[in-house]
């Protein structure tokens, strides 16, 4: 073998290895998106989905699940660095699988200023994550409040009848939803879904 | 005092031979060094020193656990206690990351395989010279950043980086606002980069200048483990540093990537991480079992047993350590069917390995065994590596891991695996290598003394650290209640005597470098068939001139 062959032999072996390195990196970014789709598509770790009022089951599939029932529990929690107090108006609520409710949280602004908060939300057990869908819900924007102020907070929800067909999920007899009010520093302008990352926004990292 | 003496061993040789006319000065020969000798024995120089802080930083954190209660920490902080339970932190993350990225690793892959990859499949040098020397002189920087960071902010009012060498956020981010976190990511990019660069360097290495016959089925075992070593840094570094890149700009640029209150995902962080430390550990691990093959072989005088299978199994491990790595994270809130396939994957990798240790007894079998001190540690390592596996596959199952999750159990797990598998086979090399290295002969004697204190005093170190976990008591604290303090009292015994014989080794270090004695080329004798033998002892500055011809 001639040395300029072995030469480029040696360029080609060690360019497609440095490729690979970069690939690696890109796939490292590549995985951020699409872990989010992962877990929005199966309910990965408690995502909880969100769906259109059309989604709400039929009538007659609501008929034959012969009003099986299932108890809803809420849990609130409040993030370093925000003065405000939050509770569910109900600890817990017994509901009809399929059918749609209506549940209120009460926040009060305690601090002296005007602030703005999102709230961050999971489902627990994990596996009825997929199962617990919002219509409506406080969390899918920016609350802000003034100084001192109250206000109630709805969600609407309702638990998907596919729950009782997945034998990992079937069994469970009680969900709870938990969220937590992050501060928010640069409120965004308008509402923003909560789907997507919100761009241009920093987060207070206190504490 | 090594550097010295390697180079007035190197210069002797040197003088004889035709290269004599430019002769490099210092300088030329050991900052700007292309040759992959020199930058071999840079590595295992940089290795020793970096093994030695991190060895004396776990010096300070057994005395400290010798007993309940805080004595000793509060001697570096001026009596805050607080200030102690941080630095306690400081401390296991730098000792992990100092052993890992800065005494493993460039002891194994920057030491002996620079020395004696290009070396044993025929080969005058590295692929890349210069970038061989790129690789080596990123660490030191690196290095440095790293013991910087402990001396600047980390969490408000204290210094240092007291993450655990997972770095998990959001204690990296939000827990950390001053500049040590910052420097410790920092110095992790510069020691990936490092590998990343050898790992590049040792596969067109291995795939293009192998002598003429030299196939890849004729290659020593050596050369397959750092070849699928480097096809798995190739893989997994790149992750580690797009996963710490985003906690850098997590922490200054205002991204959200880990941060939940922004819809990110601190889980991801730990996927991400998990991706590359998984295959790390099959990193830190592979070529030493290269080593342990050459050596099992000399000094059984027969081939190693099952050659096929021994490379194919390091393949099969190093292609299932990427599809395991969440039983690092059993306890994170995966679900049941999750766990059940990484429990199940987990356990897949004890078929191959378990190829490996039975093969390494095959090659014994029948043979004419010397118990020279590379066979004794060969032997230690086989021992220790046996019985970190079997704790390993018990930590397999998820529901066991619930139990033993973050307690001693796994601490003692990964230190029979690493301190005492990777470590000992380090030695293991060493010993077996260090006449050909130096063309000085060790001496046998402390040679032996340091592998039986070390060994009686690694075993007293760890194993009682199994009963610890199993009693609850969880790792990463410097107090336990008192029940804990009998088994952390044996343990801190156990450094001593590990302590002591280390002693044997630098005392072993001084008496075979002041040696006036040279060994021949092949000091082994017939049981040691792979080219390095064929050279003398050290080898030329430039060896295979003209290309060896394997049959």
């Amino acid at each position: 073998m001639t040395t300029t062959l072995r030469d480029r032999a040696k360029r080609r072996t060690g360019s497609i290895a440095a490729g690979v390195a970069v690939a690696m990196i890109g796939l490292a970014y590549a995985s951020v998106p699409l872990y989010r789709v992962f877990c929005q598509a199966t309910g990965f770790g408690g995502t909880t989905g969100r769906a259109e009022a059309a989604a709400l089951p039929q009538s007659d599939v609501l008929r034959g699940l012969a009003g099986r029932t299932i108890r809803i529990r809420f849990d609130s929690n409040i993030g370093p660095g925000m003065a405000w107090r939050f509770a569910p108006r109900d600890r817990e609520q017994t509901i009809k699988i399929g059918e749609k409710r209506l549940a209120f949280f009460e926040a009060t602004n305690l601090s002296r200023a005007t602030t703005t908060g999102r709230a961050v939300f999971n489902v627990s057990p994990d596996t009825a994550g997929k199962y617990f869908r919002k219509i409506q819900c406080f969390c899918f924007t920016e609350q802000t409040l003034k100084a001192g102020e109250t206000v109630q907070m709805p969600v609407t929800f309702f638990v998907d009848p596919d729950i009782l067909k997945d034998k990992d999920a079937a069994k469970i007899d009680e969900i709870t939803l938990s969220y937590t009010f992050y501060p928010v520093d640069n409120p965004a302008p308008e509402a923003v879904s909560a789907a997507g990352t919100p761009s241009g926004i920093s987060v207070k990292n206190k504490g | 005092m090594a550097t010295a003496s390697a180079l007035a061993g190197h210069g002797h040789d040197h003088a004889g031979d035709d290269h004599a006319d430019h002769k490099l000065s210092f300088i030329q020969r050991w900052l700007f060094s292309t040759n992959h000798k020199d930058i071999g024995t840079l590595y295992l120089i940089f290795a020793v020193v970096a093994g030695t802080i991190g060895g004396a930083i776990s010096g300070i954190m057994r005395l400290e656990l010798a007993a309940p209660g805080i004595q000793y920490l509060t001697w570096f902080t001026q009596g805050n206690l607080d200030a102690s339970y941080h630095l306690w932190n400081v401390f296991i993350t730098a000792h992990g990351l100092i052993m890992v990225f800065f005494t493993v690793m460039p002891a194994m892959i920057g030491g002996f395989g620079n020395w004696f990859v290009p070396i044993m499949i025929g080969a005058p040098d590295m692929a890349f010279p210069r970038m061989n020397n790129v690789s080596f002189w990123l660490l030191v920087p690196s290095f440095l950043l790293l013991c910087g960071s402990m001396f600047v902010e980390g969490p408000a009012g204290f210094n240092g980086a007291g993450t655990g060498w997972t770095l998990y956020p959001p204690l990296s981010t939000s827990g950390h606002p001053g500049p040590a976190v910052d420097m410790a990511i920092l110095s992790l990019h510069l020691a990936g980069a490092s590998s990343i660069l050898g790992a590049i360097n040792f596969i067109t290495t291995i795939l293009n200048m192998r002598a003429p016959g030299m196939t890849l089925h004729k290659m020593p075992l050596f050369v397959w483990s750092v070849l699928v070593t480097a096809f798995l840094l190739l893989l997994s570094l790149p992750v580690l540093a797009g996963a710490i890149t985003m906690l850098l700009t997590d922490r200054n640029f205002g991204t959200t990537f880990f941060t939940a209150e922004s819809g990110g995902d601190p889980i991801l962080y730990q996927h991400l991480f998990w991706f590359f430390g998984h295959p790390e550990v099959y990193i830190m691990i592979l070529p030493g079992f290269g080593m342990i093959s050459q050596i099992i072989s000399t000094f059984s005088k027969k081939p190693v047993f099952g050659y096929l299978g021994m490379a194919y199994a390091m393949v099969a491990i190093g292609f299932i350590g990427f599809l395991v790595w969440a039983h690092h994270m059993f306890t994170s809130g995966l679900d049941v069917n999750t766990k059940m396939y990484f429990t199940a994957a987990t356990m897949i990798i004890a078929v191959p390995t378990g190829i490996k240790i039975f093969s390494w007894i095959a090659t014994m079998w029948g043979g004419s065994l010397s118990f020279k001190t590379p066979m004794l540690w060969a032997l230690g390592f086989i021992f220790m590596f046996t019985v970190g596996g079997v704790s390993g596959v018990l930590l397999a199952n998820a529901g066991v891991d619930t139990y033993m999750h973050n307690s001693y159990y796994v601490v003692a797990h990964f230190h029979y695996v690493l301190s005492l598998g990777a470590v000992f086979s380090i030695f293991a090399g060493f010993y077996y290598w260090f006449g050909k290295m130096t063309g000085k002969p060790y001496n046998e004697v402390l040679g032996q003394l340091h592998f039986w204190v070390f060994f009686l005093g690694v075993n007293v170190l760890f194993f009682p650290m199994h009963f610890l976990g199993q009693d609850g008591m969880p790792r990463r604290i410097p107090d336990y209640p008192v029940q804990f303090a009998y088994y952390n009292k044996i343990a801190s015994y156990g450094y001593v005597i590990m302590a002591l014989g280390m002693v044997f080794f630098f005392l072993n270090l001084i008496v075979s470098f002041a040696s006036k004695k040279r060994v021949a080329g092949n000091y082994w004798g017939e049981g040691a068939t792979t080219l390095e033998w064929t050279l003398s002892s050290p080898p030329p500055f430039h060896q295979f001139e003209t290309l060896p011809v394997i049959k």
